[in-house]
Formats: structure tokens, sequence, C-alpha cells
């Protein structure tokens, strides 16, 4: 079980790191440059918000299960 | 060690835990109570604030009714998730429930945009980011206090209770704006009477205020304090520790994320989609939410009671598993009850008033299209037969969010130790409910027009659209998170405090 934690902290790297490409490259760039007001507020939340917390959280979380980290909760 | 301790400490007695529950219960009931008003009201309060034509005025309507009050939520976390690790539980959430009180009472009070021009939305604003802080400070606050008092065998029923409260809140904002509604003509309640479950809110804050003052400290807080072994510095010690981070961590993805987006889609998206989505009659609506927050409301004590048997994990994650299962079939359940085009039309009582059209069904339900310009606005009001059926699909989804929701208070004090739980649990609790759950209802509702729009556009090209079920479209987004959150906590979690000693 310890290994397959260690290995799928790589997996957890590179969702964050997917989740990060999508919100910035798909929706926030996309909204923060149609111009329009309303299309301000997601683009700011994905931008400043979800970004740092989905791709830092989740890939510092990766790294940490990497690490081995976890294998003493088990 | 007696199985009625606490880290040595003796717990409460049971008359003294009631209280403490009683209290710490009544507080956060208030503060969610004042909490959703504002999301129940949002409509009217932007006519009365944010000038429709003006584009500046629309953003602060967005960010105010919208993005602050549950972004601002972990940042709550923080400031008064400090203060409660360092100067004491009690004297912190009576300070968030002053405050959420204070903001709510002044959102009563601000002068309209009429009145005073600009500076009534930015003063809306700033009252709503306060009432987030305070909520990112009051929840922490109360799980903690409540727990510290609780035997550890009964850590999960006794924190129920507090988790209670989030939907008591809900229900008790709605009847209370149904009430004074119902109370006064349509004119009056647009001028004025809108005000009025603003200022109640001061009326019940006072009360919980004098209940809470009368309560001790948590006894737990008291010892670490005697013994000198509180944190001076909490943020860095929960977050710049790489021991305490990790669990942080596993907090937020093995289980708030998970248990937010049930949680948010189980009260706000059913409300949201057959409004939105199915187009069904706004009272109505209100009535089935209502209905089935009723009859599951006592089930989070029922799930908060089973963690203590057979522990928190399994509870959660089956609540998260079942959810990510049937989410679909459930809201394509939901929609079908309320097509009308699949629903056998009484022809003869078909009628045509003005701009409205009105139809009648075979199974009771009736609906009125109402011409305005180029737009055609549709109202459903569903029979007996099918309010019951979706009243029962609401409350399947109620039970989930018991499952996810009853004992996550009890697993999060259970993770960190006395000296940062209060910052440590809050700051997860709040970014998977304020962050993850808060922008759902936004998130689906968006994937479902997407959806449509691009069936629409597609249709008109070639004829064969892309999405076959474009109305269970934003499901993806709780499905993933969920999804997630299920595999990380299934293999990440154990079924045993982790950290609590």
């Amino acid at each position: 079980m310890n290994t397959i934690k260690r290995i799928l902290g790589v997996v957890w790297i590179l969702l964050g790191l997917a989740a990060g490409y999508y919100l910035i490259v798909s929706q926030a760039i996309p909204q923060f440059t149609s111009g329009k007001t309303e299309d301000l507020v997601p683009a700011i939340i994905y931008t400043f918000i979800l970004m740092p917390i989905i791709t830092g959280g989740l890939c510092i979380f990766g790294w940490y299960a990497l690490q081995g980290e976890y294998n003493t909760v088990e | 060690m007696d199985e009625n301790s606490v880290g040595g400490v003796a717990a409460s007695s049971k008359k003294t835990l009631w209280k403490v529950i009683g209290a710490s219960s009544l507080g956060t009931l208030i503060e969610w109570y004042d909490f959703y008003i504002f999301g129940s009201l949002a409509i009217v309060i932007s006519t009365k604030f944010f000038p429709p034509d003006n584009p500046t005025a629309a953003f602060l309507s967005t960010l105010a009714t919208f993005a602050a009050g549950f972004v601002v939520r972990p940042f709550g976390a923080l400031f008064f998730g400090r203060l409660g690790d360092i100067i004491g539980r009690k004297y912190t959430f009576m300070v968030t429930l002053l405050l959420m009180g204070l903001s709510t009472c002044a959102i009563g009070l601000v002068p309209g945009y009429q009145t005073i021009g600009f500076v009534a939305p930015v003063l809306v604003l700033v009252l709503r980011l306060l009432q987030g802080l305070a909520l990112g400070g009051e929840y922490g606050g109360a799980a903690t206090y409540v727990a510290e008092h609780s035997e550890p065998h009964k850590r999960g029923f006794r924190t129920s209770w507090i988790q209670t409260t989030a939907t008591v809140g809900l229900f008790i904002s709605l009847a209370v704006i149904m009430l004074t509604k119902s109370s006064m003509s349509a004119e009056s309640f647009d001028d004025w009477g809108w005000r009025v479950p603003f200022l109640i809110s001061s009326v019940m804050v006072v009360v919980s205020y004098f209940i809470r003052r009368n309560m001790d400290e948590s006894p737990l807080f008291k010892k670490a304090k005697s013994e000198g072994k509180t944190s001076s510095n909490p943020l860095k010690e929960s977050f710049g520790n790489k021991y305490n981070f990790k669990f942080v961590l596993l907090a937020l993805f093995g289980a708030t994320m998970g248990q937010g987006v049930i949680w948010y889609t189980g009260q706000f998206y059913a409300l949201s989609f057959l409004q939105n989505v199915c187009h069904v009659d706004f009272d109505q609506t209100n009535f089935i939410i209502g209905t089935a927050l009723l009859a599951g409301t006592g089930f989070f004590v029922f799930f908060g009671w089973l963690s203590d048997r057979i522990g928190r994990k399994p509870v959660m994650l089956a609540g998260m598993l079942l959810a990510i299962l049937t989410y679909r079939p459930i809201y394509d359940r939901m929609y079908q009850l309320t097509d009308v085009t699949v629903k056998q039309e009484l022809v003869d009582q078909q009628r045509t008033e003005g701009n409205i059209l009105m139809k009648a069904y075979d199974d009771g339900s009736t609906a009125t299209w109402v011409s305005e310009g180029e737009s055609v606005k549709q109202t459903v009001h569903v029979g007996k037969g099918a309010f019951f059926s979706i009243a029962l699909l609401v409350f399947i989804q109620v039970l989930y969010v018991t499952m996810v929701y009853g004992p996550i208070a009890a697993f999060l004090v259970e993770m960190f130790p006395v000296r940062i739980r209060y910052t440590s649990m809050s700051l997860p609790y709040h970014v998977g409910n304020g962050i993850f759950g808060g922008l759902l209802p936004a998130v689906a509702t968006y994937l479902v027009t997407k959806a449509q729009m691009a069936n629409t556009a597609a249709q008109q090209i070639s004829g064969n659209a892309p999405y076959e079920k474009p109305h269970l479209e934003g499901l993806w987004y709780p499905i993933l998170i969920a999804g997630v959150s299920f595999v990380i906590g299934l293999l990440y979690l154990k079924n045993k405090n982790q950290n609590v000693q």
C-alpha cells in the first residue's frame, strides 16, 4: 500500500498541473480578454484563488506522498 | 485512561455538555442564518443597492453576492483561528458572533443607491466581507469548543449538533423571509420589508451573546494554557511545519473538498437546478428543498453518532461514493419529472391571456410562458405526485450531505493537536466548503449553459447535438472533485485519530 501511495504522488502532481493549465489557459485568459465586466470576477477567482489552491496544494500533497510522508499514516 | 477523560482532563458533566452544545449551536445557527439571508434576498438587494445599467456596480454586485462571502471565509479562518489558539476558543467565537450580528444588522440599515449613490454598494460589499470573515472564524471555534468538552468516544455525536446548524440556519432563513413576505403586501416587502430579516438577526445575536458569555473556556485549552503549552505562533506552526501542514493538505484533499461539493450540490445546486434548468416555480422549489431539509436534518446526528461506532472514514467515504454513483440518475429523473414536453397535455384547458400562455397536464402540473420582447420565460408548477418524487430525490441528496458532513467536525478536531487546532481545522474546512463548495452552483450552471449553447449552435449547422443530456453537464464538477477526494481519502486517511494526541 505504501508503494501505491508513493506512486500516486506523481498522479497528484500531474493532476495539479493539468488543473492549473486548464484554469489559466482555457478559463482565465479568455475571460480576462473578453472585455466584459462580468467575466472579470470568475477570471480573478480562477487566477488568484482556485489555481494556487488546486495546483499548489495538489503538487505539494503529491510531493509529500512521493516522499513517503503519508506512509506513517497507514 | 478513562474513556470519559479528554487528554487527561475529565470531560464536562452531561448537564454542562448540553449547555455547551446548546450555546455553541445556537450561535452558529444564527451565523448561518445571517450568511444565508443575504443569498436568499440577493435579487432584492441587487435592485436596492446596485443600479443594473452600471457595469462597475454590476461587478461589485457579483463580487458582493457571490465571491466575497465565500472566498473570504478561509481568511477569517486564519485570522480568528490564530486568535482562538492564542487567547482561547470562547472569547474568539464570541467576537465572531458579534461581528456577524453587527454586519447583518448594518446591511438592513444601509440606505439604498437612490439615497447615497455609490457608497451603498461599497458599504454592502464591505459588510458582506465582514460576514464571510466572521463565518470563517465561527465554525472552527464552535466545533473545537464542543469537541474539547466532549468524551472522546462521543465526539462525533456531540459535534454533530453543530453540524445541523448550517441546514437549520438555511431553513430558518427561508422561513423568516417567507413569513415576512406573507405578512405584508408585495410593495411593502419590496419597499422596506426585505430589511426585516436582517434586523431580526440583532435580537438573536444579543440573546446568543448573553448565553455564551456565561460559558466556561474549553477544559483542554485551559489545561494547555495553564501548562504554558499553547502556541505563540499557530499560523507558522500549522502551515510552516511540514508535519502539521501535510495533515492540513490531507484534510482538505481527502475529506473537506469532497464533503464541500456534496453539501453544496445537495442543498444549493438542487435548488438552482430546479429553478434555472427545470424552470420550476420559485415558491414551489423552496417548499421542495425545505421539506427535504426538514426530513433529513436528524440524520446529521445519526451519522455523527454512527461515526463514533464505526469510524469517521467509512461513513464519509460511503456518502461520497453514493453521491458520485447516483448524482446523474437522480438529476436526470428530476429533469424528467418537470419536463412538460413528455407530459400529456389537457388541450381543452389551454389558455392565453395577453402575453401569457398557460397549459395544464394530466399529472396535475401546469406551465406558463410569459413573452417579454424576444425572450420567453417558462415556469412549471409540478403536480402532487411529481412534487413528492422530487422532494424524495432531494432528500436522498440531503442524506448524502448528512453522511459526509455529520462526522466532519469530529474528524477535523481529531486530526490536529490542541495548541493549533482552531487554526489548522478551520482552514481546510473553509477552503473545502467556501471555495470548492461555494463555487459549485456558478461552475455547474456555467457548464450546463455552455453545453446547451454548444447543442444549439451544432443543431443550426449540422443537426447533431454534441451533448445528449446537456442538463447533466454541471454535475461533472462535483463528481470529479468528490471522485479525487474519495480516492485520496480511501488511500491516505486512516480510520482512527491521526494526530489528536
